[in-house]
């Protein structure tokens, strides 16, 4: 039987390891610069390019231009819910007719680009003003901005189905059949038990339906709509100045990226319950 | 031979062959001289614009799959300095609407080689070609839309499949090639696919900058001929045509490539 009779005396700490030069690290530095490089760039190009004249005279219509995307934006994406809800439901039903209606409508609105069912609406519908007028709706088709609004409404609404339509049969089956042993009529197990269970799954979905729809509005500055990129292209079509571009991207990023932020802080709160 | 391919290929052309849509469509229908090929309708120049979309798209594809998996490999290394520059390439080009990034590219390019050749003392107005603008900006916004799809399929390769790699002395690009990338394309064929469907209808926005694709030539077709609701209309079908045979290809593709998998 040994004892330790003595105790190791201390020793300085091993060498740390040499930091190395990797591939990575390079490719990582030359990245970084470029964008760097890229941004000196964009700030340059604004400071010297500056001027308070078109500053004054493009600044209140960049603000008009957001307001009217956002408009925009807001009201497709609530009508556009609405518009949903009869077709998840007419989805989901057993009728084989409104099946195939419902189904038809999803597919060919979500293969078919968002700018050819807008040119579809206003060039398109526009054509059979005679008709139209003798309806009494010329005064909506003759709109572009109402047009747009159509346009995106329909679009939306086909994905708002389909993220409705999934959230809603993600729920597990035991929950519709525990309600109903429970005797909780189906409406209300449907508000009370269903959706709210649907909904969570459907945020992230959702948010991102709202952030392509913010990206999508740009299309309705190519019918006449002064919105953001409309007001965009109208000032780079009197000055040839490209900063005009780069504050439309600033703009779209920031809205974007709040929005992202915004999204993401909802989903964590709403779902801290099921965090373990 | 060549001569017989190309008349093989001219008689099998979907659109405007002996048996092409159009061709029969303006031989039976009375309106329908509006979409024959030839000089008396509109036919040929929109099966025209339909070969430029596809070909806008095809192009983009490997370009923006290769930027995307290289984005992917830089999002997730050990370097904090790379994943910062990916990040902030996919947050850029995921913000920005299609069609700003189409209109900042295409107007960017320009200012950037003409000052380049301004450089030399080369002074003279350059326009560059739409298509070539196309490719560039729908390949940065597909490339940053497929690092994330090919990331999260990176992230659900277990760590032991490069482990396994090292003990057989792969080599790190021979693990990344026979063992991590079979079951890379397996799993992020699905988004892929998806991605593939919105690079055909991100296409649309190369008519903003007059690339003649289908929806320009269709509307070239409707200003003249002022039927736009039917013109536009085919250009809807011809987008939801190129939609479903391609999500039958990716479909028979997904089956292919899980053909090893246990079926359930």
């Amino acid at each position: 039987m040994t004892a330790v009779s003595q105790l190791i005396p201390p020793r300085p700490a091993p060498a740390s390891a040499k930091r190395r030069i990797t591939g990575a690290k390079v490719a990582a530095i030359a990245v970084l610069a470029l964008w760097a490089l890229l941004a000196v760039a964009l700030v340059l190009t604004v400071v010297n390019g500056w001027e308070e004249a078109k500053f004054l005279r493009y600044g209140p219509r960049y603000l008009h231009g957001l307001w009217t995307t956002i408009s925009l934006v807001v009201l497709a994406v609530v009508l556009g819910a609405l518009l949903s809800l009869p077709v998840a439901f007419a989805r989901m039903s057993n009728n084989r007719v409104l099946n195939t209606v419902a189904y038809a409508y999803v597919y060919i609105f979500r293969s078919t680009p968002l700018l050819a069912q807008l040119f579809l609406i206003y060039y398109g519908l526009g054509s059979f003003r005679p008709q139209l007028e003798t309806v009494g709706l010329w005064w909506f088709f003759r709109e572009a901005w109402y047009c747009g609004l159509l346009s995106f409404v329909l679009n939306t609404a086909a994905y708002q189905a389909e993220i409705l339509r999934g959230a809603i049969q993600s729920v597990p089956r035991g929950q519709h059949e525990g309600a109903a042993a429970l005797g909780i009529p189906k409406y209300i197990a449907f508000r009370k038990i269903i959706l709210p269970q649907a909904l969570i799954v459907a945020l992230r979905p959702y948010g991102n339906e709202i952030i392509l729809m913010i990206k999508g509005s740009a299309v309705v500055s190519i019918v006449t709509v002064y919105d953001l990129m409309g007001e965009t292209r109208y000032a780079f079509s009197r000055t040839f100045d490209y900063q005009t571009y780069l504050w439309a991207a600033i703009f779209y990023l920031a809205i974007v990226e709040a929005l992202r932020h915004v999204l993401a802080f909802l989903e964590a709160r709403l779902t801290r319950h099921l965090k373990r | 031979m060549s001569g017989f391919f190309s008349a093989l290929f001219s008689a099998l052309d979907p659109l405007c062959g002996p048996i092409g849509l159009f061709s029969l469509f303006g031989a039976l229908v009375d309106n329908g001289s509006l979409i024959a090929c030839g000089d008396a309708g509109w036919g040929d120049e929109i099966a025209f614009g339909v070969k430029i979309t596809i070909g806008l798209a095809i192009v983009t594809l490997p370009v923006g799959l290769v930027i995307g998996f290289l984005i992917a490999l830089a999002a997730q290394s050990e370097e904090k300095l790379l994943r910062l520059a990916a990040g902030i390439y996919t947050t850029i080009f995921r913000g920005l609407p299609e069609l700003l990034t189409l209109f900042i590219i295409y107007y960017g390019l320009q200012i950037l080689i003409q000052a380049v050749f301004a450089w030399f003392g080369y002074e003279e107005r350059i326009e560059i070609n739409a298509f070539f603008a196309g490719v560039v900006a729908l390949s940065v916004v597909f490339s940053s839309y497929a690092s994330e799809v090919l990331l999260s399929a990176f992230r659900a390769i277990p760590h032991g499949q490069y482990e396994a790699g090292d003990a057989l002395g792969l080599h790190r690009g021979r693990t990344m090639r026979l063992v991590i990338l079979p079951q890379l394309v397996r799993i992020a064929l699905p988004g892929l696919t998806n991605l593939w469907l919105i690079l055909l209808k991100d296409t649309s926005y190369a008519s903003a900058i007059g690339l003649a694709e289908i929806l320009r030539q269709t509307g070239i077709a409707a200003r003249v001929s002022k039927e736009a609701f039917f013109f536009y209309f085919i250009a809807c079908m011809l987008y939801l045509t190129l939609a479903t045979i391609s999500s039958v290809g990716l479909g028979f593709l997904e089956s292919w490539a899980k053909r090893s998998e246990v079926r359930r």
